[in-house]
């Protein structure tokens, strides 16, 4: 479970002063969900998501990842989080194994099971045919799955998804948007951000709208459809963000 | 502070970096090759040089002195010269090199001279040019024999003894033992090449690992793992320390490896047929392993300077000019051992990579400053503490590892 409670933050950016990049956001993410946080490029998702990821920490509020504050206990929210962005590569000189293998030391794996654990990635992410290749040779699909095997090494409660179709072509996404519903499958918690309104329409089963690092709105897209009258999430988006251009 | 998470960092990098081609050339590659290169290649090459610069005859211009066909007789006796009478363009041709030198012999020289008045010759060369210094040096010993031969025959025409002109002799013996000259041949140019080494190893993989992961995107990867902000830091600076270290060790053991061949190559009447004091330089085990260990902490010192340097850049180009200005700030200080004259002080002690160079210099000529090494040791470590705390602490900011 992710209990975000008014997470902020400002960064301080010399010459242009203070930034604010989330302001109070709050919203709660149940197992076996998908929470989709959908705005526009800018808008805070990233930030949002690395504060709860821990790579950034927060200015005001807090967020308990598992059961694990964000703020008091970074280490511990890290080991039972899975997180794939279009900005987590992978390294390049390293084989697919080697690369599972060092996320699976770090999170404290036995060797044994870490060896089982690879074989059974690989079986089910169809990757023994390059598992030994290294991933400067590797097809975008293949790093795509070698990159989902690492996040999974250590299988995470939680998994956050920050973008993670960016620059993807269609069948590698619709790759990605299967291994996120069974991430939902499996009782995972997951939060998917997104700019992509098909997307987020096809997997959230909770959207919350960000705009400006607030959120501007959150709930199932009835509940969306409801709240602006309109029929399209696109349309719905639009209404929440800027009511005078909808308009 | 995981030492499981700390090895576990490090055996990968070692792994990626040991993949990187461009890091083995600055860590392996060049240090392994350039001491014999330097040793054996540019030695070879200055004493080709030399060679074919003393076997020439060189073309002489001679100003004046047709009143004295005695001297240009002897001057051209045993085909040392090919002399020629000055053209007006004579400084042209000089400095032109087809004409290596001339010689102004004055009119009535010869007369003057049988006379005992003192005429005055005039050499002319080109400074700095080689054949040209070396025509001239051999025309400054045809005259100065001549003027022996001149002040004999005088002296003998009034019945005086030779020796009233040249009442005593000075000879020239050597009692340093054969490795401190070669200390003192090496000692200044070893610790200059080790230091810069010891910076250039550690460069590229505070680079690769820094801006290199930035602009890949593999440090936000290793960054949602569960292994401290600390943890990440040391496992990273242990394997751009091994970098600096290696190209350390590499260039020692090819200097020592070097110097093996070197002196099984040239036997001993060779190295005396060279001439005075041309023994091969030698140098101490003893010296080379204090400068192993004075190289310890400044490896550490440098390769923390250039880790937290290379952390600030967003991409390897950024991190390439920021390092730039560093090597030529390690140069200067790291020049001073090479300069004759600047013994070990206790100011110059605590001046950071100039106390090693001058420190390792004297080691390797055989002179050991207890006192000064324990001082530079810990001096340099407490620098070294000091950088390495800094790039700690700038891993945990969050404006240096997501700058954009």
């Amino acid at each position: 479970m992710i209990e975000a409670r008014l997470l902020t933050k400002v960064f301080h950016e010399g010459k242009r002063g203070e930034i604010r990049g989330t302001d109070s956001i709050s919203f709660t993410v149940e197992p076996g969900r998908i929470y989709g946080l959908l705005g526009a490029n800018g808008a805070g998702k990233t930030t949002t998501l690395r504060m709860i990821a821990t790579l950034l920490k927060p200015t005001g509020g807090t967020a308990t990842v598992a059961g694990h504050d964000v703020v008091r206990e970074p280490d511990k929210v890290r080991a039972c989080v899975g997180f794939l962005a279009a900005s987590t590569a992978l390294y390049a000189r390293l084989t697919a194994r080697e690369i599972i293998t060092f996320f699976g030391r770090l999170n404290g794996m036995a060797e044994p099971a870490l060896r089982a654990r690879i074989r059974t990635l690989a079986d089910e992410l169809e990757m023994h045919e390059f598992l030994d290749r290294r991933c400067e040779k590797l097809s975008t699909g293949m790093k795509q799955k070698t990159s989902i095997a690492r996040t999974l090494v250590h299988d995470p409660q939680v998994m956050i998804f920050d973008e993670p179709t960016l620059g993807l072509d269609v069948m590698t996404a619709r790759s990605i948007v299967r291994f996120v519903r069974d991430c939902r499958g499996r009782g995972k918690t997951v939060i998917y951000s997104t700019h992509v309104m098909s997307e987020a329409e096809k997997l959230c089963d909770v959207i919350g709208i960000i705009h400006g690092g607030a959120l501007r709105a959150e709930g199932t897209l009835a509940e969306l459809r409801a709240l602006t009258g309109e029929n399209d999430l696109e349309d719905c988006f639009v209404k929440i963000v800027d009511p005078g251009a909808a308009a | 502070m995981s030492w499981h998470t700390i090895r576990t960092i490090y055996a990968k990098e070692l792994r990626d970096t040991l993949r990187d081609r461009r890091t083995l050339i600055s860590t392996i590659i060049l240090p392994t090759f350039l001491m014999p290169v330097l040793l054996f290649g540019v030695a070879k090459a200055t004493t080709t040089i030399v060679t074919k610069a003393k076997e020439e005859i060189p073309r002489v211009m001679v100003i004046n002195g047709g009143d004295s066909p005695g001297i240009r007789a002897e001057l051209e006796k045993g085909g040392r010269f090919r002399l020629e009478d000055a053209t007006a363009d004579w400084k042209t041709l000089i400095s032109e090199k087809k004409v290596r030198a001339a010689v102004d012999i004055p009119a009535g020289f010869e007369k003057a001279l049988d006379a005992g008045l003192a005429p005055a010759i005039t050499l002319y060369d080109y400074q700095g040019e080689l054949k040209s210094g070396l025509a001239v040096e051999r025309l400054d010993d045809f005259f100065t024999g001549l003027r022996e031969r001149a002040t004999a025959r005088l002296l003998a025409a009034k019945g005086l003894p030779a020796t009233l002109a040249r009442p005593f002799e000075v000879n020239f013996r050597n009692v340093a033992a054969p490795e401190k000259v070669g200390g003192n041949f090496l000692g200044g140019i070893v610790p200059y090449l080790v230091i810069l080494l010891c910076l250039i190893g550690c460069m590229y993989p505070a680079i690769d690992l820094t801006a290199g992961e930035k602009e890949r995107g593999t440090l936000e990867t290793l960054l949602c793992s569960p292994a401290s902000r600390t943890d990440i830091v040391l496992g990273k600076f242990l394997m751009v320390l091994t970098g600096s270290l290696s190209a350390v060790g590499f260039s020692l053991l090819s200097l020592v490896g070097s110097l093996l061949v070197a002196g099984a190559l040239v036997s001993p009447g060779m190295a005396s047929s060279i001439g005075r004091g041309a023994a091969m330089p030698t140098i101490s085990p003893f010296g080379i392993l204090g400068v192993v260990a004075m190289v310890v902490p400044t490896a550490v010192l440098f390769s923390a300077v250039a880790f937290t340097t290379s952390l600030f850049a967003k991409s390897v180009k950024e991190a390439q000019s920021y390092l730039t200005p560093l090597v030529f700030i390690v140069i200067i200080p790291c020049g001073v051992g090479l300069l004759p004259g600047i013994d070990l002080t206790l100011r110059l002690a605590l001046v950071p990579v100039a106390n090693i160079s001058l420190v390792c210099k004297e080691m390797l000529s055989g002179v050991w400053h207890w006192g000064y090494i324990a001082l530079i040791f810990g001096s340099t470590a407490v620098y070294a503490a000091a950088a390495l705390a800094v790039a700690v602490r700038m891993f945990r900011r969050e404006n240096v590892l997501f700058r954009t």
